[in-house]
């Protein structure tokens, strides 16, 4: 069991509590395991970065602590504690309570999540209405000074247009006020700048900041972008095929990562120190197959540091300091790590010298 | 884990689970695998329709039905098995029936019209004469509405100097006889012959000018199907049909057409246009296609590609819409017959089987219902097959 | 600026429209062998007939005719009957808004019906119920108009006498045209709910699928969880986030079902006895009145081509994107 948040968290301090929660979908292929038992904890006005590949259950992992995910052929287990309550066992009635009021979400895509065929005044004030007991006067006035905290400029012309009328930046903000229109104590944002232009990408996630620490709130900041999280998360959590495979406090992760695969994130992410001409490092393979994962360590096929053992058998969560946890049998950094790595050059293994080759190149 | 109770199964149901995790396999690579996902989804996601390794039971039902009534109507037409006589009238039977106030008829299972005539032979031929006209002119709508929308479509957004040069050449022709044989006529007051044959060369080779220059055989056809779209198509098939039997009618003594063709025609032209929209866009989106483009690449005659590459692709599509076509065919010649134009008595047809015996609705029912059933079972059995036709083939109705 | 620009397209396919239709509608009736005077005075010397030729402006040439056929058009003026002389104006205003108010209930019964049902079975697809609905929306569409009206005036109109199944009393529409007619509105309702509902129901099948689809095809929409996780109640993210992006291939589809209805108008009539413009068209046929078949069939032509402009206009409405994407094109 890990904990977040040294100085200032108290008891009370704790506000989500996810518990090894299961996701599965049944579908025709069999039985996809999108989220296989993660567990992770996030205090009040703490941020916690979700980092991982496509396809890795991020999404899922995010929709399934809010409960949005679709009922058929959905497995859902664990434990999600918000404040105490469990939401697994919830009603879609009974989280209509927390939807909206409680925990709201940004989506990726700001095209597509914004209704064409609603002012966007009306979608705002529409979850003003449904969760707080104000006038149809207030929630309009509450919904300008909303989108004025979002700096959109002339709010009140604004609130008549359609999304269309609206850049991609600009949508993305009137997404980050719905979300905030009444107060909710949990952010989830789901890749909320990947679909924007590289320009409008920082201003975007600065403001999620800054709104984020005038309310207090807690944020779960899901990227497959290292560097989105790097200044910005108080803890990161990697994500691969499902399940967390390392999670430490920002400043650990980034210094003393235990994970061949946090590695391998990092350095396929361009550094500002690199020649403009250096290839960028990728992951070798494909995520594995959810219905049929591999045996041992999934990331096994792809790892620069892959021995029989970790084929054969999965490592559990190991503990590398407090609040540092990783899932390896040789991480990176340690003797055995090291051993691992040589043995598997010497041996000509492809991954480990195109991994070796492109970390000469640098 | 609790299982939900069906009434908390809400919105969220519909977006399939799949749908996430397809996207990002996609982008994780995994094509071959997330494809199959993609399927198991779009199925999963409500259509609830499996490919089936056969045709499925519904399926077969159609299909035998279809073939005890074209094997029906080719026994009566043919004379192989009688029933009895179409046309022997039995007094003492008329209006009798199985549900008729009057009783039954003895002897006559399906009951006598208000002639007496027996209504099994009569309904037997009445297929014979519903599915001639239907099937006739669906196939005469199709050889011209289908081959004017392949070459819109094979030719859309593509320049072409000969087909274009006949079609706007053609439609300047007709605009060239009203607008220019007006002209000739009442102003310049030249003879009717002589104006309208200057307006339609002269609106011909204006056409065929513009046609040559812009070589955009597409916009031409489209625009005459549009026009045609513009009325209504049982109004169309009505007047055309009324105005093709008037004339037979004033000819009688003469010949003239037999109402059997004015029907096939009046139903062929009203379906030129639908049809040829249809298979315009089928053609279109074919037409891209890269096998296309590489005869084309490799110097193939445009006619060879149209007929060998763009056409086979084409025609499961239309197979269907076929199917579908002969099913509305059927309708309309019944209601055309219902509206005083159709196949003459003592002919009978499906639809003039219930014009005529419309009146004994009341007393007689059997004789309106029976035709009404065997409509409507028809028409089921072809809808039917047209859909399952169109899901193997999943084709769209996008030019519509 | 985008309206005038959607008017003056719609003004042009107008203009060709009732030129081709009328050309060639004028051409059938020159095509037609015998002599119309025949049928209006059939016992008449020839001197009559001749006199008659020349007052029906018969012995000018054919272009001329057509030309004061048109000219009469554009006035207003839809030609004679034959037999009675009457003016086919008179007889468009008596029967023309018949037909309207006959076809506007369908779709309003077609609409009540096809929303709801579409909705729910988009809501409940793959389920049950979602496939009882497509199945007898399946069924429905398999059912001619003519073979539901007899079905209905049987078990309906003469077994249960709940409703008469053949005549009419004036609606509100009625006045409108015809200011000597006064308006019965429980009568009215009375005479047409019937053929109302024979004409819906075909519809009600065509709309319920094409909204549910469509409807299908919304809720997957990134919105539509988005209003979920913004707390919003199904019923209202049913209704006030899906259906509106969800009804614009219902609106196409309507456009393109005015022809159909129109046609099944004019069967319905016939069968219900309904003095509309089918029972008219009817008529016409019957008694070879052609010039009279020949302006029913244009004022027809106009009136699905001003009602598919209504369509567009309609959409514009429904869908915000659609106003501008007019403006910028």
């Amino acid at each position: 069991m890990s904990t977040t948040g040294l100085g200032g968290a108290t008891s009370n301090g704790r506000l989500l509590e996810v518990t090894d929660v299961k996701t599965y979908f049944e579908t025709d292929r069999g039985v996809v395991k999108s989220v296989d038992g993660v567990t992770f904890t996030l205090d009040r006005g703490k941020t916690l970065g979700i980092v991982g590949e496509s396809g890795c259950g991020k999404t899922v992992l995010s929709r399934s602590i809010m409960g949005l995910l679709p009922k058929r052929g959905l497995v859902r287990e664990g434990a999600i504690q918000f404040e105490g309550t469990d939401l697994i066992g919830l009603s879609d009635k009974d989280m209509r309570e927390y939807w909206g009021a409680q925990m709201s979400m940004i989506f990726q895509d700001p095209m597509t999540s914004l209704n064409p065929v609603m002012k966007i005044g009306k979608q705002i004030t529409e979850s003003i209405r449904q969760h707080l007991d104000v006038t149809k006067e207030f929630a309009q006035e509450l919904a300008e000074s909303l989108l004025a905290s979002v700096r959109i400029p002339e709010p009140q012309v604004r609130l008549k247009e359609y999304p269309h009328q609206l850049s991609g930046g600009m949508r993305q903000r009137v997404c980050i006020a719905v979300a905030l229109a009444c107060g909710p104590k949990l952010l989830f944002a789901d890749e909320p700048t990947t679909a924007l232009d590289v320009t409008v990408q920082a201003q975007v996630l600065d403001l999620m900041a800054q709104q984020q620490r005038e309310r207090f709130m807690a944020m779960v900041l899901i990227t497959h972008d290292l560097g989105v999280v790097a200044g910005r998360a108080d803890e990161i959590a990697v994500m691969y095929a499902g399940r967390i495979v390392e999670k430490a406090k920002t400043s650990e992760l980034f210094s003393d990562m235990k994970m061949p695969y946090t590695e391998a994130l990092l350095s396929s992410i361009p550094k500002l120190a690199d020649h403009s001409h250096t290839r960028l490092a990728t992951i070798p393979g494909r995520p594995p197959d959810l219905v049929n994962p591999p045996l041992g360590c999934k990331f096994a096929p792809r790892c620069a540091y892959v021995q029989d053992r970790c084929r054969e058998e999965e490592p559990p969560l190991q503990l590398a300091s407090p609040g540092h946890e990783y899932r390896c049998w040789f991480p990176v950094g340690t003797p055995e790590g090291k051993d691992a790595f040589e043995r598997n050059r010497r041996a000509g293994d492809v991954v480990a010298t195109a991994a070796l080759a492109q970390a000469e190149t640098v | 884990m609790p299982e939900r109770p069906p009434e908390t199964a809400l919105v969220g149901e519909i977006e399939s689970p799949e749908e996430e995790i397809v996207e990002e396999s996609i982008e994780g690579g995994l094509l071959g695998q997330s494809m199959e996902i993609r399927a198991g989804a779009v199925y999963a996601g409500g259509e609830g329709r499996r490919r089936a390794p056969g045709l499925g039971f519904g399926a077969w039902i159609a299909v035998g039905w279809m073939v005890f009534i074209v094997a029906i109507a080719v026994m009566a037409k043919t004379g192989i098995l009688t029933w009895g006589d179409a046309e022997e009238s039995f007094g003492s039977c008329a209006r009798k029936g199985p549900i008729a106030d009057e009783g039954t008829a003895s002897g006559f299972l399906l009951g006598c019209d208000s002639n007496g005539r027996d209504m099994i032979p009569r309904l037997a031929l009445g297929a014979w004469t519903s599915m001639l006209v239907a099937t006739g002119g669906i196939i005469l709508g199709f050889f011209i509405g289908g081959s004017l929308g392949l070459i819109a479509g094979y030719f859309s957004g593509r320049k072409t100097k000969f087909a274009a040069v006949l079609a706007a050449g053609f439609v300047g022709g007709v605009f060239g006889l009203i607008i220019g044989g007006v002209f000739f006529a009442v102003v310049i007051g030249l003879d009717d012959s002589l104006a309208g044959i200057i307006g339609v060369i002269g609106g011909a080779v204006l056409g065929g000018v513009a046609g040559y220059r812009k070589g955009d055989v597409d916009t031409y056809l489209t625009g005459v199907f549009n026009v045609l779209l513009s009325v209504p198509a049982i109004v169309l098939a009505l007047s055309l049909s009324a105005f093709l039997l008037g004339s037979a009618d004033e000819a009688a003594k003469g010949g003239g057409l037999p109402p059997e063709v004015v029907l096939i025609i009046a139903i062929g032209a009203v379906t030129i246009p639908l049809i040829g929209r249809i298979s315009r866009a089928s053609a279109l989106s074919w037409s891209q296609r890269e096998f296309v483009l590489a005869a084309r690449a490799q110097g193939a005659k445009n006619g060879r590609i149209m007929v060998r590459e763009v056409l086979p692709n084409v025609l499961p599509a239309m197979f269907s819409i076929a199917l579908l076509g002969i099913a509305i065919a059927i309708v309309a010649e019944g209601a055309l017959a219902i509206l005083g134009v159709g196949v003459r008595p003592p002919t009978p047809s499906w639809g003039n089987i219930i014009a005529l015996d419309r009146g004994n609705l009341f007393k007689s029912p059997h004789i309106v219902f029976e035709a009404s059933i065997l409509i409507f079972l028809t028409v089921l059995a072809l809808n039917f097959l047209g859909d399952v036709v169109r899901s193997r083939f999943d084709v769209r109705e996008g030019g519509l | 600026m985008d309206l005038a620009k959607l008017i003056g397209r719609r003004a042009v396919q107008l203009l060709v429209v009732l030129i081709v239709v009328s050309f060639f509608t004028f051409l059938l009736i020159r095509l037609l062998p015998g002599d119309p005077t025949d049928a209006i005075i059939p016992f008449g010397t020839n001197e009559q007939k001749q006199q008659l030729r020349e007052d029906l402006g018969l012995e000018e040439g054919f272009f001329q005719q057509y030309w004061d056929y048109v000219s009469g058009l554009a006035q207003g003026d839809l030609g004679h009957q034959y037999s009675s002389g009457r003016p086919v104006s008179d007889l468009v205003e008596q029967s023309l808004p018949v037909s309207l108010q006959l076809m506007i209930y369908a779709q309003i019964i077609a609409l009540l019906f096809a929303i709801p049902f579409g909705i729910f079975a988009a809501y409940r697809a793959g389920t049950r119920s979602d496939r009882a609905l497509n199945t007898s929306a399946f069924a429905l569409l398999a059912l001619p108009n003519f073979v539901l009206a007899l079905l209905l005036s049987y078990f309906i109109g003469a077994e249960l006498k709940w409703l008469p199944t053949s005549g009419y009393a004036p609606g509100w529409l009625d006045p409108i045209f015809d200011p000597s007619r006064t308006p019965d509105i429980p009568e009215h309702i009375r005479y047409l709910l019937l053929p109302a509902i024979t004409l819906a129901v075909g519809q009600i099948a065509v709309y319920m699928r094409l909204l549910r689809s469509d409807m299908i095809a919304t809720l997957q929409e990134n919105f539509i969880t988005m209003a979920k996780a913004k707390g919003i109640p199904n019923r209202r993210i049913l209704w006030r986030h899906a259906l509106r992006p969800s009804s614009l291939t219902l609106l196409t589809v309507a456009g393109l079902n005015v022809g159909t209805l129109i046609g099944g108008a004019i069967v319905v009539e016939v069968i219900f006895g309904i003095p509309g413009m089918g029972q008219k068209i009817g008529q016409a046929i019957f008694s070879r009145e052609y010039v009279e078949l020949q302006s029913y069939v244009v004022v027809i032509a106009v009136l699905f081509v001003l009602i598919n402009f209504l369509i567009d206009f309609l959409y514009a409405v429904v869908d915000p994107r659609i106003r501008r994407a007019r403006a910028t094109t």
